[in-house]
């Protein structure tokens, strides 16, 4: 394998990192209220087609992404009524929003566009389309005859869309606001002990649909990210299990921003190995079926949570509900 | 004293939830253009308008009550195995050996040794997130939804690089021998002078599903062990306080659960399509979330919203048959069925209390 090659598949993780990277954040900022979601996947999912439907009709991401985010939104706003207002269980919940999406992003596409569940492909200005720095090359043969650290300069570093950058950005962003401001102490408090909070004369109810809230923005972003970045249009069912993996990641990363960072990018590394079966085999010597490397993931996953590697210990107040003392 | 009588609490929570749930999917229709009445008309005519149409219902109907009863026994026990999916998966895999490896003389035989092998499989597929959950401390959740991902790449190996007939291109088992195809409805009932349709696929498991319905009914309420399982599942601490480890019901809730959602596939994959191919469990195993919920984990109950759910199911194929609306529609109705009878649960039935609490005032 030559370096090239490496650059290349280094590429592909980030892209493929990025939807996992921002649905992981939004889990973290909904578990470590105490609010178990495995609606991820449907929000993104939600947020994929909205994004698309509308920057399609409207010819402008922008408007397509505010769109994306307001349909995860509004299915954060189911999950918060059902789990936090209504006391209900928040597994539940969250199984029906990703139901809930799967069925929905299908019946409205085909009732607006009639293309089998899809929308119509994007270009131009519908899409998030990759950003070149100043002087990065940006044709593979060009790439490929350069240095090694022009390579990684135009191939890894730029070229990617504003969302990839805006994703990074969100990694020590949460960190700040989790570790460094009065809010992220509370919030965290809240899926620890909300009792404590409630008694500090902070509402509850308050903190933990902020969190959802931004769960839901963030969400919206992974969805759109998908839509109208990675791929361009929306495809029945295009989140393909990635509001999961992100679930596999966030508790790999034991509910850490940085961690987070960490452990999105080596599931998407398998995800972007899984394309290249060639390259395992020139590398390791040996065939590994690809379908073991897209079970990866969850099997890492089971293996942490079993605390054979280090044991992960949820946020202590996480899926109940919280009822006020009389 | 409980404020709602029981018949509020069994009957209407449930009654006015899946009215909401009715109701929002009618709204839905009406969205994209389409009449609610007359796909309503067109679901009935055709899943009970004929026994066509009977024989697919029953069919979906045969499979929910299997992944419909895993989920209420896991339940019981205050599990929640979102993995029926992945059990299911791997009960077809159980089967597909069971039929395929053994020299079977007689269906009857063969659908006993697939109903062994497919509820091992199964079992064993929701063990191992059991113990986790009882040794480690593992929440079931997470790992029997990672099990799921794990069952589907496990199935496509299987099929892809193990189980696929030399030369054949499409990723599915060769054809299950003459000996073990099931009886249908049809060969059933015809020697009892009663006409079915010949191409409908349900069959012999309907009965086993019934059997298990019952068989459960009396394992949750009439055995010690139920006993248990529902004791623990009220209060952990008071069922350890009365010496039942809270170890043995997970594993054993948990087993009963995997075999039942992987015995599934003695319907789908030995009496439909005999062979197994990929999806053969076309979210079955989710289904049963729903038809648990609404059927309140209750036998009975599973039976009933397995048949709506058999008939939402074979409604909704002829609508995407007929009509402009995709089959997806019974997903949107099977989210909104969870929603409210799941986790809206509250939504319904604090005012309901509130009425209940009312009435009773005034009557004093």
């Amino acid at each position: 394998m030559d370096f090239f090659t490496l650059i290349q598949i280094l590429d592909a993780t980030v892209r493929l990192a990025i939807p996992l990277l921002l649905a992981c954040l939004a889990g973290l900022f909904s578990e470590r209220a105490g609010i178990f979601d495995i609606g991820l996947e449907g929000k993104m999912l939600a947020a994929a087609f909205f994004s698309a439907a509308i920057a399609s009709m409207t010819g402008s991401v922008w408007i397509g992404l505010l769109a994306g985010i307001a349909a995860s939104l509004f299915l954060s706003g189911i999950h918060g009524l059902a789990s936090i207002t209504f006391r209900g269980n928040q597994l539940i919940s969250g199984v029906a929003i990703n139901f809930l999406a799967a069925g929905m992003t299908v019946l409205i596409a085909q009732s607006w566009f009639s293309q089998g569940g899809r929308t119509p492909s994007l270009s131009g200005a519908e899409r998030f389309n990759p950003i070149n720095f100043p002087g990065a090359l940006t044709t593979t043969n060009e790439v490929k005859a350069a240095s090694p650290l022009m390579q990684v300069y135009s191939e890894l570093l730029s070229g990617h869309s504003l969302l990839v950058y805006v994703a990074l950005l969100t990694v020590p962003m949460t960190w700040w606001l989790l570790y460094r401001t009065r809010f992220g102490l509370r919030l965290r408090a809240v899926g620890e002990n909300p009792a404590a909070v409630d008694t500090a004369g902070v509402s509850v109810v308050g903190l933990r649909y902020a969190a959802v809230a931004i769960c839901g923005i963030l969400c919206g972003i992974a969805g759109a990210y998908l839509s109208t970045a990675l791929q361009a249009g929306f495809v029945k069912d295009m989140s393909a299990g990635r509001g999961f993996i992100a679930l596999a990641a966030l508790i790999f990363a034991k509910w850490r921003p940085w961690h987070a960072l960490y452990a999105t990018f080596l599931f998407g590394l398998f995800q972007a190995l899984e394309l290249r079966p060639d390259v395992i085999e020139a590398v390791i010597g040996m065939k590994v079926q690809g379908q073991f490397l897209g079970a990866l993931p969850y099997i890492m996953t089971v293996v942490i949570l079993a605390g054979f590697v280090g044991k992960a210990i949820p946020p202590r107040a996480g899926g109940e509900p919280y009822v006020k003392e009389r | 004293m409980d404020v709602m009588p029981k018949w509020a609490e069994v009957v209407l929570v449930p009654l006015i939830s899946l009215l909401l749930a009715a109701i929002l999917s009618g709204l839905v229709i009406l969205a994209i253009g389409e009449d609610p009445i007359a796909a309503l008309k067109l679901m009935i005519d055709g899943a009970l308008g004929s026994t066509y149409g009977w024989g697919y219902t029953l069919y979906y109907a045969t499979n929910f009550m299997f992944t419909g009863l895993a989920v209420s026994v896991a339940f019981h026990a205050r599990l929640f195995n979102i993995g029926g999916e992945g059990q299911a998966m791997l009960g077809g895999l159980g089967v597909a050996l069971a039929c395929l490896f053994i020299p079977w003389p007689h269906w009857s035989l063969g659908l006993l040794g697939a109903i062994v092998l497919a509820g091992a499989f199964g079992a064993i597929w929701a063990a191992v997130p059991a113990y986790l959950q009882a040794k480690r401390g593992s929440h079931i959740v997470i790992t029997t939804i990672m099990f799921n991902f794990i069952a589907a790449a496990v199935l496509n190996y299987m099929l892809v690089n193990v189980l696929r007939p030399k030369g054949a291109m499409d990723p599915a088992t060769a054809r299950f021998p003459e000996a073990v195809h099931l009886p249908t409805l049809h060969d059933i009932l015809a020697p009892i002078g009663i006409s079915f349709s010949k191409a409908a696929p349900a069959n012999v498991s309907l009965l086993v599903a019934i059997v298990a319905c019952v068989l459960i009914w009396l394992l949750i309420w009439r055995t010690k062990l139920g006993y248990e399982i529902r004791a623990y599942g009220h209060s952990e601490s008071a069922a350890k306080y009365a010496g039942i480890s809270p170890v043995k019901i997970t594993m054993i809730a948990m087993i009963i659960s995997g075999a039942l959602a992987g015995m599934m596939a003695i319907n789908n994959v030995m009496g439909e399509a005999e062979r197994l191919v990929l999806n053969a469990t076309e979210g079955a195993g989710f289904i049963g979330i729903a038809v648990a919920l609404m059927g309140r984990s209750h036998p009975l109950g599973v039976f009933i919203a397995a048949i709506l759910f058999g008939f939402l199911y074979q409604g909704g194929a002829e609508l995407a048959l007929w009509t402009s609306i995709p089959r997806e529609l019974i997903v949107v109705i099977q989210a909104l069925v969870i929603l409210f009878t799941g986790a809206l649960d509250n939504m319904v039935r604090m005012p309901l209390e509130r009425i209940f609490l009312a009435l009773r005032k005034g009557g004093n």
